[in-house]
């Protein structure tokens, strides 16, 4: 498809600086951080402000001319590749934090604000924004919100969704909603604030946003408890919350993995264990305190062989840190990296370990497990590459099994990294015909053209479900 | 122009020579964006990213696109400064596939007849060889001494030249005799005890332009306890050749190095130079597959050592009182010293023990100052750019002195004081100096 009949309106529009179609511009917006997807767009935007986005829509919805949103391109479903063309909107002119108010505990953004910079400006007036996603240096907050991102404090502070009280949105016919307010309790009408959270650039164009904020906790501090059996780590995850403890953090991190982060990092992780818990607690320091020594005597108490807590802050965020980079530094391994966040109920982290652990085998592959264990999303992660077309077909197999006993054990087919076009074949997996109905009717009534993000969340086929021989 | 014969045989060789397993293992994560200046200073422009080069390196390999005048501009525009590596967390090495690439596209192109000159004499006829380099530098130091720069200055003739290029005349050192830069002293013994033997790569600008700086580098070596050999056969560390596309003159000039300082049963080599130490620490890369040179160039590489590295390894720092009058000094880390060579605490932790001085870090000081070899004048438009970003961070500290650790910073941050109208304030020195300034002014 071709853009002829409407470039000239398009630069009309953004200016010709901020319309570009050239082989370069549209080779490096045709992918993001998903393993083997590429897709070219015909042009790429970057409109000034919400008016033109406005126009933009309208335009596209005229001539049914994909759009895909796009921050940064650092999410792993393949929510911002073009897969089927048309236009990718940036926003490197609407990246202003706009308002910190500090009365009504709230913060007013652009969409092509970085999550970090967000954080880093709250947090300079005592104020915190929990939400971090391990990509938050380069993120946009308009990413996180429509890909409803996690994090490591997910446990105890919610995900994306729980901090977006407001939303300017462009739908799909060029009009302009605002959703929600700086309001603690808001029931007029549908929540559509929570509808756009996580709607992965298919309803619309999210051109600002209120965040809430929450006092700054006074301090925190980080450990990391040794296992030398897997099943004890999962085990204490369990013990700890049933003894009604809700730490900021509590990562999951398995030997392989540790290889290869320490191996980057080089802060002198254990690398002659089967697993770590990297577990952080915040608040008043005398109930840290309390916490941190509850949760070590748990962990020991669970046949941890080692506790260590981390001295300083800086060895705390050096471990922290080093965690964030799990992902990417399991790339070290192989050339390709498929990660998963096939997401689980807390109670069931031991037994979805021990199944990853068993389709590991059963496929011969090489599966890192870490992730954020409090909350059950697990990363299992496979190193590969993507020439070796026949271990590819494993790992595609091994992964429908990961997801299949997720959903078994009341667990979900992606806990924050989105549908996209990876898990599009298993949505139907977790929704049933019913719930993929109801969402295919909200997306046809908004987006009546399919210009918004086409491809995404909906598969054109469901994968068939395997039967797993438990 | 790139014709389209050049376009096609620069793909070819893509396909033939780029490492395909590490633009493979860029997982395009887009860690490194925060880090890439050239990201940042052209508005968050992904073509003007590290993940971006590569992507479009890659797709000139999967034939996805021609290596047009546009792939050519991202990659030219890249500072190389490799700030994005120590951020990668699948240690892609970026370095390594921009100067393949560049290399490809170099030796692919047929340059206008003025530029096949300019480069044929900078990078053959000149840099390789230590005695034009002196001769070179002798003209220029005649040009400052003779009066004749006086005479440019007052007809104003350098107006007709780039802003950047104006007035990076101005800050040029004092150039050193011709005599001066041919009697260097070949050996030299440890002041007190001697606890190290080690060989002193003189480099070809810093034992011309630079020589004093040089020779204080060589007395605090002999403070530290250290006998210096510095071997009269050696050669330019060929980083200059290596980052324009001239690969095969960069291998030849390393085997010269190698060759000079193999049989010398010293404990290190020694730079002074962050540039030249990073382009000298991967010359096991660069003659990996040359079976009669790789070993020779792993064992080269492993003695490699900056002048901060070995003062602060040797205590220098707890051992030698050093002393200033007060200012308030700030330290603008080197690229390559700090992202390659792996050395940023050292030369801080030595700044930080002279007495009477405030050392006061900076707000991104690991950013390049956009000196980059001979960037600053090929790309001065995003040079000065960058430029502007270093000396606001650098004000903000109210510092006075700026220290810094190769000769392109240090002149950088000198034009940048310049152009800032500071020079009568503010100072740019290199760490040597200030280190030898603060042993003999101590007391």
């Amino acid at each position: 498809m071709g853009l002829h009949d409407v470039k000239d309106k398009l630069i009309a529009i953004v200016g010709a600086e901020n319309y570009e179609d050239s082989k370069v511009s549209r080779l490096v917006y045709s992918y993001d951080a998903t393993p083997d997807m590429q897709a070219l767009p015909d042009a790429v935007l970057s409109p000034r402000n919400t008016k033109e986005v406005s126009e933009i829509v309208k335009l596209c919805n005229e001539h049914k001319i994909p759009i895909v949103p796009r921050g940064s391109g650092s999410n792993l479903c393949g929510g911002t590749c073009p897969i089927e063309g048309g236009i990718v909107l940036l926003f490197k002119h609407m990246n202003q934090i706009l308002e910190l108010d500090e009365e009504n505990l709230t913060v007013t953004v652009q969409p092509g604000a970085i999550t970090l910079d967000i954080i880093n400006t709250v947090e300079a007036k005592g104020l915190f924004y929990p939400p971090d996603p391990s990509s938050m240096k380069i993120s946009t907050i308009g990413g996180n919100i429509n890909e409803n991102s996690g994090g490591l404090r997910g446990l105890k502070y919610g995900v994306t969704r729980d901090y977006v009280l407001a939303l300017e949105v462009v739908l799909p016919n060029g009009d302009i909603v605002r959703t929600g307010g700086k309001l603690a309790k808001d029931v007029a009408g549908y929540d559509l604030t929570r509808l756009y959270v996580g709607s992965e650039g298919t309803l619309g164009v999210i051109t600002e946003a209120t965040l809430k904020l929450v006092p700054k906790p006074e301090t925190k501090k980080v450990m990391l408890a040794h296992y030398q059996d897997l099943e004890a780590a999962a085990r204490t995850v369990s013990s700890i919350i049933a003894h009604k403890i809700i730490p900021a953090t509590m990562e999951f991190l398995d030997q392989p993995t540790l290889k290869v982060v320490e191996d980057f990092a080089q802060i002198g992780l254990p690398t002659d264990v089967q697993a770590v818990l990297l577990i952080e607690q915040d608040g008043p320091p005398e109930v840290v305190a309390r916490d941190m020594q509850k949760m070590a005597e748990l962990c020991k108490a669970e046949q941890a062989v080692f506790v260590q807590v981390a001295e300083t802050d800086a060895e705390a965020e050096a471990l922290m840190t080093a965690r964030r980079a799990a992902l990417s530094a399991c790339a070290r391994l192989k050339p390709t990296t498929i990660l998963e966040d096939a997401t689980v109920p807390r109670s069931e982290i031991a037994r979805m370990v021990r199944g990853i652990n068993k389709i590991a085998e059963k496929y011969q592959l090489n599966i890192c497990t870490f992730g954020h264990a409090g909350d059950g999303n697990l990363h299992p992660t496979v190193p590969t590459d993507a020439r070796d077309h026949e271990e590819m077909e494993r790992v595609e197999e091994a992964f429908a099994e990961i997801f299949e006993l997720a959903i078994d054990l009341g667990g979900t087919i992606t806990g924050e990294h989105g549908v996209g076009v990876m898990k599009a074949p298993y949505l139907e997996w977790k929704l049933g015909k019913e719930g993929i109905g109801v969402m295919k009717a909200i997306k046809q009534s908004l987006d009546p053209n399919n210009i918004m993000n086409p491809g995404k969340v909906f598969a054109k086929e469901t994968r068939k479900r395997v039967v797993v021989s438990q | 122009m790139t014709s389209v014969k050049e376009q096609q045989s620069i793909q070819t060789e893509f396909q033939a020579r780029m490492d395909q397993d590490e633009l493979l293992n860029c997982m395009r994560c887009g860690f490194c964006l925060p880090t890439c200046p050239t990201y940042i200073e052209s508005g968050h422009k992904e073509s003007h990213s590290p993940r971006g080069r590569i992507a479009l390196m890659k797709a000139v390999v999967d034939g996805l696109i021609e290596p047009d005048e546009e792939v050519e501009r991202s990659l030219d525009l890249c500072l190389g400064c490799r700030a994005c590596e120590p951020v990668c967390p699948s240690g892609v090495k970026y370095g390594f596939l921009l100067e393949e690439a560049r290399d490809i596209i170099q030796q692919n192109k047929k340059h206008s007849a003025p530029v096949k000159l300019v480069r044929k004499t900078v990078f053959e006829g000149l840099f390789p060889h230590q005695d034009r380099m002196r001769m070179a530098m002798g003209l220029v130091g005649f040009y400052q001494r003779s009066g004749l720069q006086t005479v440019t200055r007052k007809t104003g003739i350098m107006k007709l030249f780039p802003d950047s290029l104006a007035s990076m005349e101005k800050v040029l050192p004092k150039v050193p005799t011709l005599k001066e830069m041919k009697n260097r002293p070949e050996h030299l013994p440890a002041i007190g005890t001697q606890t190290k033997k080690v060989a002193f790569f003189s480099g070809c600008l810093m034992d011309t332009m630079f020589l004093e700086t040089n020779n204080a580098t060589m007395k605090l070596l002999q403070h530290a306890g250290c006998e210096i050999v510095t071997p009269k056969n050696q050669a330019c560390c060929g980083a200059l050749h290596g980052h324009s596309g001239e690969k095969a003159s960069a291998k030849e000039l390393a085997k010269r190095n190698i060759q000079a300082f193999e049989d010398l049963d010293v404990d290190y080599i020694i730079t002074n130079a962050g540039g030249c130490g990073a382009f000298l620490v991967d010359y096991d890369h660069l003659l990996k597959d040359d079976p009669a040179w790789s070993e020779r160039a792993v064992a080269f590489t492993a003695k490699i050592k900056d002048i901060s590295q070995i003062l602060y390894e040797l205590d220098f720092h707890k051992k030698v009182n050093m002393q200033l009058p007060y200012q308030v000094i700030t330290y603008q880390d080197s690229c390559h010293l700090r992202n390659v060579m792996k050395t940023a605490s050292a030369p801080r932790a030595l700044l930080a023990s002279i007495q009477g001085v405030e050392f006061r870090e900076m707000k991104d000081a690991d950013r390049c100052c956009g000196s980059a070899g001979i960037y600053n004048i090929v790309e001065s438009e995003m040079s000065m750019q960058i430029l502007d970003y270093k000396m606001a961070q650098t004000k903000a500290t109210h510092a006075t002195t700026i220290v810094t650790a190769n000769p392109g910073c240090l002149l950088q941050m000198k034009l940048g004081i310049e152009r800032e109208g500071l020079s009568d304030k503010m100072r740019a020195v290199h760490i040597v100096d200030l280190l030898l300034e603060a042993v003999e002014s101590r007391h």
